[in-house]
């Protein structure tokens, strides 16, 4: 492992797809700020893909000291191979205390590869992030048993700690222009026959890419919505809101939505401001999906239905006829 | 095509429930089930099994019960199951776990006189939550992974997957060997027979200690070979007095969310 006091600084992996930044890596900077000037060290943005100058600009004007870049054509998209030999390459030369990455699809992908060919300690998804008073060491805080509890693991005798950190549950800081700070550029070439994962095509479900993860206001529907003409409802209520429509399992189960839209343990973990939970029952899984959400708003027929346990406000009633009523009363404020 | 699943016995998350008094989870008579997402794997894996001949080995790291989620794998189609079990494989975490399952994975090829063309896990397990098994073992053997999986194909020797993304999926493809961890798959995962159940009942099913594994090094299991640890853990408190309307017209119950609402400032 070599001596733990080699190892310096907070790193923040910033995503990218198609050379623009997920708002995760802003988030984490936002987060890491505070643990940085408190050990006395430099926040640096770890930028790996194609064109991402311009991101790494952002990333120090969001919060970060400087910047490292890996910029090439293998990275336009992201594969497992390129960015973890990336990334471990950054690792071994520089020697970071702390590495965060966003706990999206892609982060949960290659996190673990990297920590692993580290031989460090990782934790996954976490929603707390602080730096142990005794030790020192970062105090990572996350969600088991589907939300039922909570664990705050260390890393003590390794290097870097590295954790994913669940996107939305913090905010990015605000965006000062007048910053500005060093950025390196690493070039780090990957050969076409070491990334055995190829993109054979992608394929939309949905109309425009929905966000969400980083969405603030979301309307999901479940079972109890009755039919997929009856999401029109829900598309009404969203589009007054601009909010994003989002589902339970047993929805896309029913074919009503596709899976991109699928909120839960089997879909997306979301954090938004506002969640309407219409006609959803609120089984575990889907809770699970939920535990960020600020404020919960749900609609069902079933009193006892448990997403009343963790709704701020519940209406119980026939969400055929509250759906629109509250379109109605949402567009009766702003009049 | 060879397939190894990996798979995991974890308590029924339905069924916990947190003890109001300690605020400490009530794990007692909750019971034990093979996690969900491993039944896609395991599913999955029958199916390709199936269509281009080969074997299916379940692999379970845990105690001893654990030998009954095996069973009800081989009940569902697997055609053999391993359970890996020792005292010093107590107390891993994610990077002891994969270095434990990716020697045994090995120790399996050797005695079974074959060589998985697939690794095939749940994205994660419902217990732990934290979908590192998977890529972790991938990077132990040195292949490549796709996570996040919907559906898996074979074409001609390589694999089409199905992958989660934003707008819909990503089809990507991948020589074998390969580690795949699935999340969710286009149809229900099958039932067992009372037949097939009676079969999988009697099998035995061998246990592997570090004894079995003569590669393992146990300076890189259990306690010794996780580099975190559990500082500490709680059950969160979710303090919400919510309001309920009960039996008011849409209209009124509606109006009275938003003003609700605004008079909480979060409009």
């Amino acid at each position: 492992m070599g001596n733990l006091n080699d190892y310096k600084n907070i790193w923040v992996f910033i995503e990218t797809e198609c050379g623009k930044a997920k708002n995760v890596g802003y988030e984490l900077l936002n987060v890491a700020k505070p643990l940085a000037e408190q050990k006395g060290c430099a926040l640096v943005a770890v930028v790996i893909g194609k064109d991402i100058e311009g991101v790494a600009k952002d990333a120090i004007c969001y919060g970060a000291d400087s910047a490292i870049i890996v910029d090439g054509p293998e990275y336009e998209y992201y594969t497992t191979d390129a960015f973890t030999k990336a990334l471990v390459t950054l690792v071994e030369k520089y020697k970071p205390e702390t590495l965060m990455i966003g706990a999206t699809n892609n982060g949960r992908d290659m996190g673990p590869r990297v920590s692993c060919r580290l031989k460090t300690g990782l934790t996954a998804d976490c929603t707390a992030i602080d730096i142990d008073e005794e030790t020192g060491n970062i105090a990572w805080t996350r969600p088991t048993f589907g939300g039922n509890l909570m664990a705050t693991i260390m890393c003590p005798d390794h290097r870097p700690q590295m954790g994913t950190v669940r996107p939305a549950v913090f905010k990015k800081g605000a965006y000062d222009e007048s910053r500005t700070g060093e950025i390196l550029k690493e070039d780090i070439a990957v050969a076409p026959e070491e990334i055995r994962t190829k993109l054979v095509e992608r394929v939309k479900e949905v109309a425009e890419s929905i966000n969400l993860e980083e969405a603030d206001i979301i309307v999901s529907g479940g079972r109890g919505v009755g039919s997929e003409e009856n999401f029109k409802l829900l598309h009404e209520l969203a589009a007054e809101l601009g909010a994003t429509v989002g589902c339970s399992r047993a929805v896309v189960d029913a074919g009503w939505m596709p899976h991109a839209h699928q909120v839960g343990q089997s879909g997306k973990t979301v954090a938004p401001k506002i969640y309407f939970a219409i006609g959803i029952s609120g089984a575990i899984q889907h809770l699970a999906g939920i535990s960020g959400a600020d404020t919960v708003i749900a609609v069902n027929k079933d009193e006892d239905a448990p997403i009343f346990d963790v709704a701020d406000y519940g209406i119980v009633g026939n969400l055929n006829e509250v759906v629109p009523a509250l379109t109605a009363a949402f567009k009766a404020r702003k009049a | 095509m060879n397939i190894c699943v990996c798979m995991k016995q974890v308590p029924d998350t339905n069924e916990i429930k947190v003890d109001p008094e300690t605020h400490t989870l009530i794990r007692k008579g909750v019971p034990s089930i093979v996690n969900p997402f491993d039944t896609y794997a395991q599913e999955v894996g029958v199916r390709l099994k199936e269509a281009s001949g080969g074997k299916l080995i379940v692999i379970s790291m845990g105690p001893e019960q654990a030998k009954e989620a095996i069973k009800s794998c081989l009940a569902v189609g697997a055609d053999g199951g391993y359970l890996i079990s020792s005292r010093n494989f107590g107390g891993s975490d994610t990077l002891a776990t994969s270095y434990i399952l990716s020697e045994a994975i090995k120790a399996i090829e050797e005695k079974e006189g074959l060589k998985f063309d697939l690794i095939l896990c749940g994205k994660q397990a419902t217990d732990g939550d934290t979908a590192q098994v998977g890529p972790e073992i991938a990077e132990h053997l040195g292949l490549p992974q796709i996570t996040y999986a919907l559906d898996i194909l074979e074409k001609d020797g390589e694999i089409q997957v199905k992958r989660e993304y934003d707008a819909g999926y990503d089809m990507i493809s991948t020589t074998l060997p390969a580690v795949v961890t699935v999340v969710k798959l286009p149809y229900e995962p099958r039932y067992p027979t009372i037949k097939s159940k009676m079969a999988a009942k009697k099998k035995e099913i061998p246990v592997l200690t570090e004894e079995d594994i003569p590669a393992i090094d146990l300076a890189f299991c259990g306690l010794k070979g996780s580099p975190t640890r559990v500082k500490k853990t709680y059950t969160p408190v979710r303090e919400k007095n919510g309001v309920k309307l009960t039996g008011m017209e849409a209209a009124d119950a509606a109006n009275e969310v938003v003003k609700l609402m605004e008079e909480a400032k979060l409009l």
